[in-house]
């Protein structure tokens, strides 16, 4: 009756949403790009022992301020040296550590803080939802930078400081977010089901709730790995995050703005390599987004 | 005939581009109306119906590629209208209801804005005539407490209450042709019938012309006086309503006339009529009859081109001289 | 819409009272606040008199009690570096934090939103793009370094603006642009959402089909449903601004309430901080309460429940 060579009963079934996924992540130059800065930049700061020229810490008052090859300098130190003679590029290369470090410990702490209110409010609802609805209100009131600086003036910057207080500030994303996914998520007909046959909270919780939300969770940690680590510089730069001579991109600008009027480079070099971290994981967040749920693309 | 001829469509075509081809969703549609006559546009979604009916109106999305031999509107050619003519057309002259009332009034401003809106955007009248026509055609169009509705939001009204809303705005400036897509279908059954009459009512009390739009075949056979029947973007059967019924010539138009309980015909507890298969892609070249992949009757001949069948009056697109019913009886 | 308004206001002010708690308690984080005022080189006796003299002595909910009331008569203490009172230093500096705080909100909005409706309007055309681009680099620029990159090129290389300092409007245009640039991709990025997502609706066809012009559906029908979430979000934004003034007034040295944060962190002026970052809490809690009744005042849906 029908017949299958007719033209007209071609390709009325589409691609599979597997083939669609890679198709979508193959064309996402934003998402290829963020993927490709930030797995270069993982890889020089695992590799930073063997990848830097010098020992950053190692001061040279004799070769203090030499400028990058492209200034003028030489190529035994590419980026120059800084106002102690560090090599700037060594300094560079273990910078990457800090950020790279900080943003992730501390979005992991922010993560695993926010996805466990976020999800309990919105599977629990009621009392717990309130609770929660109420921290978030007061987290986004306090200001953050102002409430690190202080914390960390008290305590003392150091790394494990820095960290600690960033990881206990920034959950109120996570929060927000997976409070609304898991509402989204609880709606569904096939929690129901599963709790109608008797399926304990837990269980229910990571084989029905976490798969489906976490597509959003993912977004959110790269979001907030690049807050923090904007942070980071932020606090470093005031000269109340990580403390000298630790090499963090944040404090070598401060310490490069005094120059600034003579040697710019000092201050344009750590900010454009923090810039493009930044911009690099951001543009990886995005497109996961939009990869994975291109219906919530804004 | 051409004197009270009011809408005129000739070989009237759509392309969307998709990405890797163009969707031909709409292909070489024909059809008149007169002042005063019901047209009913009948097909199932996707058929290309709703954006025939943008289509006439302009308000086709951005990338939809209008093609016809003739588009004419009281003597304007809306094909070369400019987009000013257009703009002084629409709501003037043709109006249109939408299917969803629940979501086709802007939900920032009152009904009693957004009706007179319509009034003032072609007559230059005072706010306070604007307001007297507002409350007469809510009035019309049953609304009870008419002049106290105006200050009301959208949220504040019943379905039923916002599609009687949308009518009285399509209706502000007496039209000569309302389009309406599907109007009843977001509605429970109980009021889709009251709104239905009215509009009935209302477009013979004003000698409108009605496209009306619709997937029901039971509304058409209560108020249409020419039926259209699409498929995958073409005109299959064409014909007056009571003919079409009495005679329904293409199989997908009885077909279609299988799926709906008439009482008195069909036998209880027998199964209801279904048509098999799926609405093929209409991606890239089509030719031939684009219900041969769900026909009974389909023979190779299908693939070709086919010209309209029957007479002046009552047409039917199909390769089999009599819509293949001879061989349909054979098989009963 | 008073019972929300009254509901709204109860959780501002819940939210107020423990935000002031935790400001307070901040204080005790080192364990012992009369040796870190002190200082390394104190001696036992030294601390000892100090932690009579500023009370900490006593219990801790009662000193933050004692301070609350303090607080909510408008005082903040005194400050241990100025010896002045901290309410009194506070609201000299907020002038020019509040000053800054607008204009780059202003800013903000003054960019943001016409440029978020013209990128709805034209998807994937150029300024579309353009849009894009700024916004995703707005957010990945870390706002101290912009602000020196703004000084080299305008106050240094071409002398145009000065480079800090708060005597004249000009002093204010590059912290304005830092600060406002801070809170503008969040900005088009939603008037760009809301105005695709309204574009789509079917009262804007409607709209349309009443013969509406295509300026008139743009404002009057469309923008005028999306900007209620942006209003909100321009509250929020403003809010986390002043918090955020702290790194631009300590790159230009405008010497508002962020500058002095700062300087107090620095000099471990308690009193101070705990006051400065429960004043910038209370900002943001004001400014989001009033965001919402705005927003209640400018959706009728929300209006007459």
């Amino acid at each position: 009756m029908t017949d299958m060579t007719d033209p007209l009963m071609q390709d009325v079934q589409g691609p599979s949403p597997r083939d669609l996924l890679k198709r979508r992540v193959k064309g996402h130059l934003g998402l290829l790009t963020g993927v490709g800065i930030v797995g270069l930049l993982v890889l020089v700061a695992i590799f930073a022992p063997l990848l830097a020229p010098h020992d950053p810490y190692a001061q040279s008052l004799m070769t203090r301020m030499e400028p990058p090859v492209f200034l003028g300098g030489d190529w035994e130190h590419p980026l120059g040296t800084d106002h102690l003679g560090r090599d700037y590029l060594s300094r560079l290369i273990y910078g990457a550590r800090v950020s790279l470090l900080i943003g992730a410990v501390a979005a992991l702490i922010s993560g695993v803080i926010g996805t466990a209110m976020g999800v309990a409010a919105g599977y629990f609802g009621g009392k717990v939802d309130a609770v929660v609805t109420f921290l978030i209100n007061v987290r986004l009131a306090m200001p953050v930078v102002l409430v690190a600086l202080a914390v960390v003036a008290i305590l003392g910057g150091s790394l494990t400081v820095v960290i600690g207080v960033l990881g206990l500030l920034l959950w109120d994303r996570f929060a927000v977010v997976m409070r609304a996914s898991t509402l989204q998520v609880a709606r569904r007909d096939y929690v129901a089901a599963a709790r109608s046959i008797g399926a304990s909270t837990p269980r229910i919780l990571l084989t029905e709730i976490m798969p489906n939300i976490v597509n959003n969770l993912i977004v959110i940690v790269t979001l907030e790995m690049a807050h923090a680590i904007l942070l980071e510089a932020a606090l470093s730069f005031l000269g109340l995050g990580v403390q000298p001579p630790t090499p963090s991109w944040g404090l070598m600008v401060s310490e490069g703005k005094n120059m600034m009027l003579f040697e710019p480079w000092l201050v344009l070099i750590p900010g454009i390599v923090l810039f493009l971290l930044v911009l690099a994981i951001n543009l990886m967040g995005d497109g996961l987004r939009d990869v994975t749920a291109p219906e919530n693309r804004s | 005939m051409t004197d009270d001829t009011l809408l005129k469509v000739r070989n009237l075509t759509l392309d969307i581009p998709v990405g890797g081809g163009t969707l031909r969703a709409v292909r070489g549609i024909d059809f008149d109306l007169k002042r005063g006559e019901t047209l009913s546009i009948v097909g199932e979604s996707g058929s290309g119906k709703s954006l025939t009916s943008l289509a006439v109106m302009g308000l086709l999305g951005k990338g939809i590629k209008r093609s016809a031999d003739e588009m004419t509107f009281e003597g304007t050619d809306l094909l070369r209208a400019s987009k000013r003519k257009m703009r002084a057309l629409r709501g003037d002259r043709m109006a249109m209801i939408f299917q969803e009332p629940m979501t086709s009034l802007n939900p920032a401003y009152t009904i009693g804005d957004q009706l007179i809106e319509a009034l003032l955007l072609h007559r230059s009248v005072g706010r306070e005539t604007a307001r007297a026509r507002a409350v007469e055609l809510l009035e019309k169009v049953g609304i009870t407490a008419a002049e106290s509705r105006l200050g009301q939001y959208p949220h504040q009204l019943s379905g039923g209450l916002r599609q009687r809303v949308v009518i009285a705005m399509a209706l502000m400036c007496e039209p000569d042709l309302v389009i309406a897509d599907e109007p009843t279908t977001a509605l429970d059954v109980t009021i889709q019938a009251q709104i239905l009459r009215l509009l009935v009512d209302l477009t013979r009390e004003m000698n409108m012309a009605m496209i009306l739009i619709t997937h029901d075949l039971g509304v058409v056979a209560r108020v249409a006086d020419k039926v259209a029947v699409m498929y995958a973007g073409e005109l299959v059967e064409t014909g007056p309503a009571a003919s079409v019924f009495e005679a329904p010539s293409h199989p997908y138009t009885r077909g279609l006339l299988r799926c709906i309980p008439q009482p008195g015909k069909t036998e209880r507890g027998a199964p209801l009529g279904t048509i098999p298969g799926i609405v093929p892609s209409l991606i890239g070249e089509v030719s031939g009859c684009a219900f041969r992949t769900r026909c009974p009757h389909a023979v190779p001949g299908c693939r070709a081109a086919i010209p309209m069948r029957g007479d002046d009056v009552h047409g039917y697109r199909c390769v089999h001289p009599d819509g293949a019913i001879s061989a349909e009886r054979e098989i009963a | 819409m008073l019972p929300f308004i009254l509901k709204r206001l109860g959780l501002a002010l819940l939210v107020a009272f423990t935000v002031s708690f935790i400001s307070f308690s901040l204080l005790f984080l080192s364990g012992d606040p009369a040796a870190a005022l002190a200082g390394e080189t104190a001696s036992g006796e030294d601390i000892e008199a100090i932690r009579r003299l500023y009370g900490f002595d006593r219990p801790m909910i009662v000193q933050y009690l004692e301070w609350l009331f303090a607080a909510v008569r408008g005082d903040f203490g005194e400050s241990y570096y100025f010896k002045l009172p901290v309410a009194g230093l506070i609201a000299e500096r907020l002038q020019v934090t509040m000053t800054l705080g607008v204009c780059g909100i202003s800013f903000a909005l003054l960019t943001a939103v016409p440029l978020g409706v013209a990128a709805a309007v034209r998807p994937n055309s150029i300024i579309d793009r353009v849009a894009l681009f700024l916004s995703v680099a707005g957010q990945a620029m870390p706002s101290f370094w912009f602000g020196l990159i703004l000084i080299v090129v305008f106050a240094i290389q071409l002398g145009w603006l000065p480079p800090s300092g708060a005597d004249s409007w000009r002093h204010f245009i590059l912290p304005t642009i830092v600060l406002g640039y801070y809170a503008m991709p969040a900005i088009m990025r939603l008037t760009r959402a809301g105005m695709l997502e309204v574009l789509n609706s079917d009262f804007i066809r409607t709209a349309r089909a009443k013969g509406a012009g295509e300026g008139r559906v743009m404002f009057k029908h469309a923008l005028r449903n999306a900007i209620i979430p942006v209003v909100s979000l321009a509250a929020v934004q403003m809010g986390f601004m002043l918090g955020g003034s702290i790194v631009v007034e300590s790159v230009f040295a405008l010497h508002g309430a962020g500058y002095l944060a700062w300087e107090s962190i620095a000099r471990n002026d308690l009193p101070t901080v705990q006051a400065l970052i429960l004043v910038f809490s209370m900002f943001y809690i004001v400014f989001t309460f009033l965001a919402d009744v705005l927003n209640a005042w400018l959706d009728p849906r929300m209006r007459s429940s």
